[in-house]
């Protein structure tokens, strides 16, 4: 939260539109993301002259009510209305938050030509009882009558929400490195704050010894004041502090959280004389408490920074004090702490201890030292205003922090190649100055020095080209596709066959579905048929997202459902997903579901309903589709979810690739199909080139036959037989009828074999010997009968 | 003989004036033209024509003959024909009754919209590459200049699967990473990859645990100056393509930490062509991708020296576009929640 009224201490903009400023910000780089006003038009300071009661009520008053130029007579319901009484007017054409317009008009019959308002109908505080009981506010100023009550109120503000999201560092989280980004878009001058204050002869240095012992803090500055007077802080501070989203507490926290929110720069307060004479910053010892300024006991690890007193923890650093050395309302003298600390460090032990505070989230994106002793200094002046406090001299100081100066160099040609513009040395200059980067421009070399508040700019020209450019304009780019070489662009991997396999899918009339990945545990435990261990997540967001599926089957039939209760009747879907065990391994996943009538048109009698061999037919199809043709086989087995009687699994070259099946109906009455292939075995195995081949010269010769056998007998095995028997000759056999009203237990099937010679034409006799051999070897070897 | 003759002729002739179906001009062909029929009967006394008339009275014949017989041949043509027609006639179906629909699948919105996006790039030389959605931090975070610990790893709250070490990745960036890697540092790389990402978000009709990422990257050696302007107009080549061939593209400056320059990309408003509507907040912009020059820091990690090779990067959400380009308001339909009742319209070409 940027207040414009406290940037305006840094940088005159006073003939800026704050929304047309905002505009110009978000298009500079830094997202406002909100431009917040309090501020309500027609809202002034009257003072009431005269009180009386309504003629018809027993409590509404009508009030004769000054307004600097004129009195007029409004009507109040308040308990409070008196005499003498200072109050906020709402008057005729005011707007009150919810969208309510005061208009002239009359109240029980009297003339009332406006509101006397109470916080809480300004929007400025909770309605509750309290609130309400306490009736209008009551103004205690020397604001004369008629005066723009905003001012009052504090609502005269404009406020800037930022984007927290954006990556740049914390600069832009802090008023003075603010008032810079305003000044480089603006083309002006920063003017800082005022941070001169007398010291007493006695030095900081009699009164605490410092001793660092963690490499976590590479900085650490503390100054000391004697005798502050604990009270509430002047108006401009608590405004300012209410503006920026923090609440007022008394004069010296509201002073450390100002110069926080003045320079980025995080200070501690601790109470000197429970402190005592020792700072000691360590590393915390393993299972070490505290506890915090908000009454909690926290537990500590190795991984923390604390700041002791020699011997037991005061303060977590960075993150929260400790209760033991608190600024309470006796507090006198005061040790500031201004320091630096491992931002990674910070932002660690913050997470852990869900103590996300305004300044740990400032000590985790980095700090500038420059503005460590700036902001202990400009503490020290405003204790010395606000809380009558006398600064001890010197400072107390341990540092051991890089102050290594970022340089650059580059051309103007460098920039221009990086950003696509023809940009003149004269242009980079331009820039440069409104960034108030120094620089030196030596034969066509700019060397520039990046002053320590942007810790968001690193030693590399990409870096100073996003910030010329970002001022530049990128509305001055021209658009220009890269001349690069002529190359085929290509599915790398296995994206192609996932293409392959769902437009394939698509035109065999399945729909493609998309489901998430993350599934419930309650989902997670069907379709285990492959025994995978599942990746659980140690800290989901909630348990219905809980669980990396491995297979896709139950999150299908979820869409099923959606669908089903949607009315949707004929229900064809397909899905390819990736799916991961326990040990991360990846198999990307197939998934099919049939439902309803696959093909269908009434009128003309044709219904071919999804069944188990409308589903067959389909993976058939695909896998012949992708080379497979011959080398795969249906092996009827029982699986989980699935009917016991109608599953089977599928296997290529002998190696299992997938399932298919009703769903049982335990688990979905409906009469749903399903099949899942392992699309990353599928992608594994290697097919041949495709080659013409001619057709037969050589005429062919059909014949049927049909026999009759137990009805476990299953018809490939029959066509196992019939094959083998069949010899070179046989060149197809399929089956052409199903008959089962024989006798009980047994069944008939009807095969039509087509015999060819590649090489001459068949004769009867030869095809007969071949034939009858066939007929032989099935009824013995399968206990079959041939049916006539 | 002679008068015989044309009698012959000029009763058939007048039968077959009479004869209306194929069974009478069955009879009349036998009457006359038959073996017993009257023609041959007549011939039969050609002998007792004289040798110096025979000549004139067979030319006679023949003339009868084929009088007679052409008008048969043309009745039976006639005959036949108007047996067709009856038999066509009776054939006559009712064209207004449906056909046999033979049902193709629809693709998911999202994946027709990737497979859109793929075309245009494909076809300016970029490959397609995938990897996984279960990935190492290192892969997802550290190498694109985001280390442990790093603020930038707070606006993508990620799924750890082992803490700081594995995850659902955040972004498709990895597959960049990986890419890059497997180029060797010394071969330019053109690619984009569409995937799955994942991040700590709550469902709803705007947010998404899962969405699907298009991340694209162009690797080359410095002196082919790729730069933002080359970024801009590859921006909008794509989005001419899938939104309209109007749209303008505008860069604003943002901040990524495996980019630098960072912008983030504006498109003018599909819906109101940038005029300004409640899609687009009455901007006439609807911001689409986040873009930029690949940091250094990325190239140098991945194995490109900085020093030869530079490049660009950029990245969307495939849902923000799909539901801007065909005015989708609920995100969950596009990831989760197919519903054939919607999705039956997007089996087709786009217009």
């Amino acid at each position: 939260m940027i207040s414009l009224e406290w940037i305006k201490d840094y940088i005159d903009i006073e003939d800026q539109d704050p929304k047309e400023l905002a505009v110009k910000i978000t298009k500079a780089g830094v997202n406002v993301e909100k431009v917040i006003s309090n501020h309500i038009d027609h809202l002034v300071i009257g003072k009431v002259l005269k009180c009386e009661m309504h003629p018809n009520s027993d409590h509404l008053h009508v009030c004769q009510v000054d307004l600097g130029n004129r009195v007029e007579q409004i009507v109040c319901g308040a308990p409070n209305v008196r005499e003498g009484l200072k109050v906020i007017v709402a008057l005729p054409g005011c707007r009150l938050p919810g969208d309510f317009e005061i208009k002239p008009g009359k109240i029980r019959g009297v003339e009332s030509n406006g509101m006397l308002c109470a916080l809480y109908e300004l929007g400025l505080e909770k309605k509750t009882e309290e609130a309400y009981s306490r009736g209008i506010a009551e103004v205690k100023s020397d604001l004369p009558a008629g005066t723009d009550a905003n001012v009052y109120l504090g609502t005269n503000d404009t406020v800037y929400e930022l984007d927290v999201h954006k990556h740049r560092n914390n600069d832009c989280y802090y008023h003075v490195g603010f008032a810079y980004e305003i000044a480089a878009i603006l083309s002006r001058k920063v003017k800082l704050p005022e941070m001169k204050y007398d010291t007493i002869s006695d030095s900081v240095k009699n009164h605490i010894s410092l001793k660092v012992e963690t490499a976590k803090c590479p900085y650490y500055l503390a100054k000391m004041v004697k005798g502050v007077q604990i009270k509430e802080s002047p108006e401009f501070i608590k405004r300012r502090l209410i503006a920026a989203g923090m609440r007022p507490i008394n004069n010296v926290v509201d002073i450390s959280n100002y110069v926080m929110l003045e320079y980025g720069q995080p200070l501690h307060f601790f109470d000197k004389d429970k402190l005592g004479n020792n700072i000691l910053v360590r590393d915390a010892k393993e299972g070490e408490e505290i506890v915090t300024l908000d009454g909690n006991k926290r537990v500590l690890t190795a991984n923390d920074i604390v700041i002791t007193d020699g011997v037991k923890p005061v303060c977590i650093a960075g993150v929260m004090g400790g209760e033991n050395t608190d600024v309470d309302a006796s507090t006198k003298d005061i040790l500031i702490e201004s320091a630096i600390f491992d931002a990674v460090s910070i932002r660690y032990t913050a997470a852990r201890l869900d103590l996300r505070s305004e300044a740990s989230i400032r000590y985790g994106k980095g700090l500038n030292y420059e503005y460590t002793m700036d902001a202990i200094n400009r503490a020290c002046y405003l204790l010395e205003k606000y809380a009558g406090a006398k600064v001890l001299s010197d400072i107390v100081t341990y540092d051991n922090i890089s102050k290594k100066q970022k340089d650059v160099s580059f051309r103007t040609e460098q920039v221009s190649s990086l950003l696509g513009l023809h940009l003149t040395e004269s242009d980079v200059e331009t820039e440069l100055k409104r960034l108030d980067f120094p620089y030196s421009l030596k034969n066509g070399i700019f060397d520039v020095t990046i002053p320590n508040r942007r810790l968001d700019i690193d030693e590399n020209v990409n870096d100073i080209a996003e910030e010329i450019g970002r001022l530049y304009g990128y509305q001055n780019l021209e658009s220009v596709l890269p001349i690069l070489p002529v190359k085929r662009g290509e599915y790398v991997g296995d994206v192609k066959i996932r293409k392959e396999i769902s437009k394939r899918l698509r035109s065999l009339g399945l729909n493609e579905s998309k489901t998430y990945t993350l599934v419930s545990p309650e989902l997670a435990k069907h379709f285990r048929y492959e025994n995978k261990e599942r990746i659980v997540l140690p800290n989901p967001m909630i348990v219905e997202k809980s669980v990396i599926r491995t297979s896709l089957l139950p999150s299908l039939l979820g869409v099923y459902d959606y669908n089903k209760a949607r009315s949707v009747k004929d229900i064809m879907f397909y899905e390819i997903a990736k799916t991961y065990d326990k040990s991360y391994k990846e198999d990307t996943k197939v998934a099919m579901l049939m439902k309803g009538n696959y093909i269908i048109n009434e009128w003309q009698g044709i219904n071919i309903k999804a069944d188990f061999y409308a589903l067959k037919g389909i993976v058939e199809n695909l896998l012949n589709f992708l080379g497979f043709r011959n080398r795969y086989t249906f092996k009827a087995e029982e699986i989980n979810d699935l009917h016991p009687g109608i599953s089977a699994k599928i296997y290529l070259d002998r190696e299992e690739i997938g399932i298919i099946g009703r769903v049982h109906p335990n688990y979905k009455k409906d009469e749903i199909y399903v099949a899942e292939l392992s699309m990353t075995k599928l992608y594994n195995k290697q097919i041949k080139p495709l080659k013409f081949k001619d057709a037969s010269k050589y005429p062919e010769i059909t014949k049927d036959v049909a026999f009759v056998v137990d009805e476990s007998v299953e018809s490939e095995t029959i066509k196992n037989v019939i094959k083998k028997s069949g010899e070179r000759i046989l060149s197809s056999c399929h089956e052409f009828d199903v008959y089962r009203e024989i006798e009980p237990g047994k069944k008939s099937i009807a095969y039509s074999l087509t015999f060819k010679d590649e090489t001459k034409t068949l004769l009867e006799e030869d095809v007969m010997v071949v034939f009858n051999k066939i007929i032989k070897e099935v009824t013995t070897k399968l206990n079959a009968k041939l049916r006539s | 003989m002679r008068e015989k003759l044309l009698e012959i002729k000029e009763n058939a002739l007048a039968l077959l004036e009479k004869c209306f179906d194929e069974k009478a001009l069955c009879e009349i062909k036998v009457k006359y033209l038959g073996k017993q029929g009257e023609l041959t009967s007549v011939l039969r006394g050609m002998r007792d024509v004289s040798q110096a008339d025979r000549p004139k009275i067979g030319a006679l014949v023949n003339d009868v003959r084929n009088a007679i017989e052409t008008r048969v041949n043309e009745l039976a043509n006639k005959f036949a024909e108007a047996e067709l027609n009856r038999k066509l006639q009776s054939e006559k179906i009712d064209i207004t009754l449906p056909g046999l629909q033979v049902k193709s699948g629809t693709p998911s919105i999202l994946e027709k919209l990737v497979e859109e996006v793929e075309e245009v790039f494909m076809s300016m030389g970029y490959d397609v590459v995938d990897g996984p959605e279960v990935e190492e931090d290192k892969f997802n975070f550290e190498m694109l200049n985001i280390p442990k610990g790093h603020p930038a790893r707070d606006a993508q709250d990620t799924f750890y699967i082992e803490d700081e070490k594995v995850l659902l990745r955040s972004q498709t960036s990895p597959v960049q990473v990986r890419t890059m890697l497997a180029a060797g540092g010394n071969k330019p790389v053109r690619m984009i990859c569409p995937g799955k990402t994942y991040r700590r978000d709550s469902d709803d009709a705007t947010h998404s645990h899962q969405f699907m990422q298009i991340e694209g990257l162009v690797v080359d050696r410095i002196d082919r100056n790729i730069s933002m302007s080359n970024l801009k107009g590859t921006l909008e080549t794509l989005f001419k393509k899938i939104l309209d061939d109007k749209t303008q593209v505008r860069f604003r400056p943002s901040y990524y930490q495996f980019t630098e320059p960072s912008v983030e990309v504006d498109v003018t408003c599909c819906s109101c062509k940038g005029k300004g509507c409640s899609m687009c907040k009455n901007t006439g912009w609807l911001t689409v991708c986040g873009a930029g020059i690949v940091h250094p820091n990325v190239l140098r990690n991945c194995g490109y020296d900085p020093n030869e090779w530079s490049g660009f990067a950029f990245g969307f959400g495939a849902e923000r576009i799909a539901m801007v380009k065909y005015g989708m308001t609920d995100i969950r339909k596009l990831d989760n929640q197919t519903d054939l009742r919607e999705t039956a319209a997007f089996d087709r070409r786009e217009g």
